[in-house]
């Protein structure tokens, strides 16, 4: 059907629009930016912070282009006296109410308030400060809240509550006491909070902000006692790029391995080689739940906040869950056992980094389960965020590097492997192996594309030898949730789910580049699956170096070994409060 | 009043039993919940709802105790935080301020020796101020639990009504 | 001597507001059976024809909204009583609660005829709790007579009341605001579109109306003397309760013909300033309505008159301040209303009351300057223009009329 066209004018140019454009959007067509701070472009209209109030010929008050739709003639002005004064006024409003220590931001330079204020000129807000200027809270392993940069646009409530279902987060008090917080202000992660992070993907300030460990990783490669490496997670080289100025979805994994290098990291390795190995193991797992009568639907088991959330909402399904650990953490283990024995390195002396989509996998790493003997298999994790960071720490020059390969033998990956970072990845990726592992014959074609792409909730039978699989595919923790009560009311027949917590996978992770939006996520998927077409192995069981793996050191996948290293088992994680 | 404090407020069968029964009346709608939250908070000695009794409501209800937390930070007439057995809610608008309602609010506090926002030592009183409450013909006014006491002029008719809750 | 005149309010003091019989006895529900003989469209028109405004505060023409409510499409449709009469100064809808709840509920149901509702909503403000069980009793023995219920009066039409209560906040008396509250929300109210009329409470079709416009509803359809037109002229036809208190020697709640002078409402009526002081200021509509002096005193009470000397109807308040209270002292305690009523979710309303009330203050204490002044200004404006909900827009109605009408109060002595 073809939608109805609109005829307007903003600052009489003539524009046409779709009907239920927004001011904002057909601003946007014409290349006119209209200031806004609470508008997001995948969020419902909130019109909070009336930056984008604009004048329109006929009504007495601005109307906020963010929340009011085009219609035919209308006649709008971005750039009035009236508006020019009211939007530097609103913003003068916000900056005193605004803990303007930039220079000391984790945001700086990624900073929306900031960066309007540049726009504007405002080099001192007229009001008094009247900011509350209040301590970070700094509890868990993941995020930080700055209470005190919070401007109130609530971007991060309706990400936690429209993407993620989870509602941890909400608006307290009201008038100038109004907050961001937690109910009765728990720490977040007593709250329903999975420490995902997308909250602190879409925040325009410095108000929820991971927490930095980019100092532990500089410190680590100035010590000449550390033999520091550092894996990188499938999606860190589609959205590297993003930060650095290049447009969405380039694949920058030669700079970025050329940066790590130059940074000092002693090797450069791939999660995409842990990513093969949890499909050795989970592939396994799932054939021997089909050929045993073990529990099924078997779920994924690689996203931390995932992981969290089961354990927190739906611990009853736990024995759902796939006991491989992440790629992240069976690189980890590989790393301080495998890898310190070829090597000879003492543990002791062995640092290794993550470099992760994501923030919860920081309390991934740290968990009691991910190590040995007093040692965690993964020393720090850092985001894309901390990583683009230290690439300017360090002072490179991103864009005119050379490329450069992963290094051997942690540093091969297959398509299979790489495809992990997109939502559908993972279960591509083991029908992938599991199709050929029971028929004995290459799937055909090797693609799986109905479980590919952003959908939330995305499904597919796949005749596996005459036995139908049922599969299906969800991300965000809210389809999350609704696939549960599914599993839990047992009306769905999957044989095998993948759930990721963020929208898109890994390419849509909490950790990502500030301005990772839906148009951009869709970009890094394309761009994840030109990685898996150009590679010449695709499956995880052809990788040769996982099979170099197996045959020196693991043995058998879910062998004793394998098992001791590889596989995990997660907990039920008691609320603050649980009546009967 | 600290976080502790509040987590420590525990729910016996009687007070459980009690919520659940507002629950009902109010048929475990999520939309009454402020209905509901007021009802519960009658339930509390200090009028007010705890940590644990907001927690309770949202398993019971079911729904989310941030919703919970965010109306009960919202609306006046809802607390997070202890206040005692009889509030007083003294108007300040300006209704009852050109009606010397500073006078009353200063024999209140002289009699009860507290400020606004303390309570008395028996957890009897607390003194609040509030806006209007629609009692602009008979100021300067006070509520006590939902019941309007107005032309508090003189001494002797603020010790009166003190009187009625002692 | 003006005389208050009995047309909304003819039925108080008629009959026990506890006993449906004893309103049945006075011609209750006549209204209703005559409605339910019409066409929803004509009962409409009565109301229009009386040219009536919405009470609440806004002035909408009321036979208008009934007639756009009546043509949205919907299978359950709502209508609201808007009883959450937060204006300091306004106690008019308490009184018609409190001495005529079955004329209220007959108006919502007519309402609900007329516009094609299955539920009514009454949110009543969480202050007036004490008049929770009136309209409880009211209600359930509406439903015991079948005036409330399953097909009213054998006219296949179904419509149920249900009581909201608000838990203290102003801003839950705008539309959106009250909607969410209802919901089970916190009360922020939200941009519009969409409109209440067509995505209302729990996205349903809804019309909002005041306790007050209600209740002139089935005295007006009662009314073949036609009375009520009988009363003022132009767009201000009919009678208007107001609210009358401050320094006032007979605060109160009285029913006027429009076209009354001011002088004779406030003088008269609530028999002029106590203990013989000058006036200083009188402020119309509640809180959020503008200011002026003793130069109002001799303008007719009308919609049209208010407006050209600078004032509104609004709530039909009437706030009578002598001359022992200062302008300013007067504007820092309405600024104190708007600093603790601001939901807080959009920048003007938020910061700009904040910041409005530093400048007040810094009036006050001598140390304002020039630029403070303009930049109380400037934040009246930014409110007035770009805030979100009504509450925004109207909270520096009061500073920056006085700054038309008492200038001297905003004089600095220069930078200081």
């Amino acid at each position: 059907m073809e939608q109805e066209l609109i005829h307007l004018k903003i600052n009489n140019i003539p524009v046409t629009a779709k009907k239920g454009t927004k001011i904002i959007e057909a601003a946007k067509s014409i290349g006119i930016d209209i200031p806004h701070l609470c508008y997001h472009p995948d969020q419902r209209v909130k019109a909070r912070c009336r930056l984008c109030s604009v004048q329109v010929t006929g009504k007495r008050k601005l109307l906020a282009s963010c929340s009011t739709e085009v219609w035919e003639g209308m006649e709008v002005f971005t750039d009035t006296q009236i508006v020019r004064d009211t939007q530097v006024g609103i913003l003068q409003l916000i900056m005193a109410d605004h803990d303007g220590d930039c220079l000391t931001c984790s945001k700086n330079g990624h900073c929306e308030l900031q960066s309007l204020c540049t726009r504007f000129n405002i080099l001192k807000s007229n009001l008094p400060d009247v900011s509350m200027h209040r301590e970070a809270v700094n509890t868990n392993p993941s995020l930080v809240r700055n209470p005190s940069k919070c401007i109130k646009c609530g971007r991060c409530i309706r990400a936690c509550k429209d993407v993620q279902g989870i509602e941890a987060l909400t608006f307290a008090n009201r008038s100038d006491k109004i907050i961001v917080t937690t109910p009765y202000n728990l720490s977040m992660e007593k709250t329903d909070c999975t420490l995902c992070g997308q909250c602190s993907l879409v925040c325009p300030t410095g108000a929820i902000v991971e927490k930095d460990d980019t100092q532990a990783v500089l410190d680590a490669l100035q010590d000449p006692e550390k033999h520091v490496i550092v894996q990188t997670a499938p999606s860190i080289r589609v959205s590297i790029g993003d930060a650095f100025g290049l447009k969405p979805g380039e694949i920058k994994t030669g700079q970025m391995v050329t940066a790590l290098k130059m940074m000092g990291f002693n090797k450069v390795f791939d999660t995409n080689f842990g990513a093969d190995l949890t499909i050795m193991e989970e592939g396994a797992e799932l054939m021997d739940r089909l050929k045993n009568g073990g529990v099924l639907p078997m779920f994924t088991s690689c996203s931390p906040g995932w992981i969290n959330f089961i354990e927190k909402h739906y611990p009853e399904l736990l024995p759902h869950l796939s006991s491989a650990k992440s790629p992240m953490s069976m690189f980890g283990a590989i790393a301080k056992t495998y890898y310190a024995k070829a090597t000879g390195i003492p543990l002791d002396r062995i640092f290794t980094v993550s470099i992760m989509p994501c923030t919860a996998k920081k309390f991934e790493a740290a968990r009691p389960e991910m190590g040995r003997d007093g040692h965690q298999d993964v020393d720090v994790v850092l985001t894309t965020r901390e990583l683009t960071k230290l690439i300017k720490y360090v002072g490179l020059n991103f864009n005119n590097l050379p490329e450069s390969e992963f290094d051997s033998p942690l540093g091969t990956g297959s398509g299979a492997g790489a495809i992990f970072g997109a939502s559908g990845g993972v279960m591509e990726a083991a029908l992938r192996t599991v199709y050929e592992k029971m028929t004995g014959h290459e799937a055909q074609p090797l693609d799986f594309t109905d479980v590919r792409g952003l959908a939330d909730t995305k499904e597919a039978t796949i005749d596996i030898g005459g036995t139908p699989i049922k599969v299906a595919v969800v991300n965000t923790l809210l389809s999350a949730r609704k696939m549960m009560e599914r599993v839990k009311s047992g009306e769905c027949d999957y044989t095998f789910i993948e759930v990721m917590a963020c929208p898109g996978g890994c390419i849509g992770g909490g950790g990502q580049p500030i301005g990772t939006t839906n148009a951009v996520r869709r970009e890094r998927i394309k761009a994840i699956y030109e990685i898996d077409k150009d590679l010449p192995i695709r499956k995880s069981h052809e990788n040769p170096d996982i099979i170099k793996l197996y045959k020196d050191f693991l043995g058998e996948p879910l062998g004793e070994k394998a098992h001791q290293l590889l596989h995990t088992h997660y907990h039920r994680v008691h609320k603050l409060y649980e009546f009967d | 009043m600290t976080a502790e404090k509040a987590q420590a407020y525990p729910i016996g069968p009687e007070l459980a039993q009690k919520i659940d029964h507002v629950l009902d009346a109010h048929d475990h709608d999520a939309t009454q919940i402020v209905g509901v939250l007021l009802d519960v908070q009658d339930l509390i000695a200090e009028q007010y709802v705890p940590e644990s009794v907001a927690f309770y409501v949202a398993q019971k209800l079911p729904i989310k105790v941030s919703i919970i937390y965010d109306c009960l930070t919202f609306y006046a007439a809802l607390s997070d935080k202890p206040r005692a057995k009889f509030p007083i809610q003294i108007c300040r608008s300006v209704v009852c301020k050109v009606n010397d309602s500073d006078s009353l609010l200063e024999r209140l506090e002289k009699i009860l020796n507290i400020g606004v926002g303390d309570v008395t030592y028996d957890g009897r009183f607390t003194i609040e101020e509030v806006p209007c409450f629609g009692a602009c013909d008979i100021a300067p006014a006070v509520r006590i639990n939902g019941k309007v006491y107005g032309h508090l002029n003189t001494d002797e008719s603020v010790k009166e009504l003190l009187a009625q809750f002692i | 001597m003006t005389q208050e005149v009995r047309f909304i309010t003819k039925n108080f003091g008629k009959y026990d507001p506890m006993s449906i019989d004893s309103y049945l006895s006075i011609g209750g529900f006549e209204a209703l059976k005559r409605a339910v003989e019409m066409d929803g469209e004509d009962i409409a028109s009565v109301i229009a024809d009386a040219k009536v405004k919405g009470r609440g505060g806004a002035a909408y023409d009321m036979g208008r909204k009934w007639s756009q409510a009546r043509a949205v499409k919907g299978d359950h449709k709502l209508n609201i009583c808007n009883a959450d009469e937060g204006e300091p100064c306004t106690f008019k809808d308490r009184e018609l609660i409190k001495n005529d709840p079955f004329n209220l509920i007959e108006g919502m149901i007519i309402g609900g005829y007329t516009v094609k509702a299955q539920d009514g909503y009454i949110y009543m403000r969480e202050e007036y709790r004490h008049l929770r069980p009136l309209l409880l009793n009211a209600i359930k023995q509406c439903e015991e007579r079948g005036f409330l219920g399953h097909n009213i009066l054998g006219k296949g039409f179904d419509y149920h009341i249900h009581l909201y209560s608000g838990a203290g906040a102003y801003v839950c008396g705008e539309g959106t605001a009250l909607i969410r509250s209802i919901e089970g929300k916190a009360g922020r109210p939200r941009m519009k579109p969409p409109f209440i009329k067509v995505s209302g409470a729990f996205a349903l079709p809804t019309c909002v109306n005041n306790v007050e416009s209600f209740s002139i509803v089935p005295h007006l359809l009662m009314d073949d003397e036609h009375e009520y037109t009988s009363y003022g002229s132009g767009e201000s036809i009919g009678t208007k309760l107001v609210s009358v208190a401050g320094n006032v020697r007979n605060p109160g709640v009285f029913e006027v013909p429009f076209g009354t002078p001011v002088r004779d409402i406030i003088y008269d009526l609530a028999k002029g300033i106590n203990g013989g002081y000058g006036l200083r200021l009188i402020q119309f509509g509640g809180a959020s309505g503008k200011i002026t002096d003793k130069r109002i005193l001799d303008v007719p009470y009308t919609y049209d008159d208010l407006k050209a000397a600078g004032v509104t109807v609004g709530s039909g308040a009437i706030l009578v301040i002598d001359e022992r209270t200062s302008v300013l002292d007067f504007l820092r305690m309405t600024q104190d209303f708007f600093s603790h009523e601001s939901c807080g979710q959009c920048t003007p309303c938020r910061e700009g009351n904040r910041h409005a009330k530093i400048i007040l203050k810094k009036i006050a204490d001598g140390v304002a300057t020039e630029d403070d002044i303009k930049t109380l200004k400037k934040i009246g404006s930014i409110m007035t223009l770009a805030s979100l909900c009504g509450l925004g827009e109207t909270a520096q109605c009061a500073t920056l009329s006085a700054m038309e009408i008492f200038p001297e109060t905003f004089a600095v002595g220069g930078a200081k």
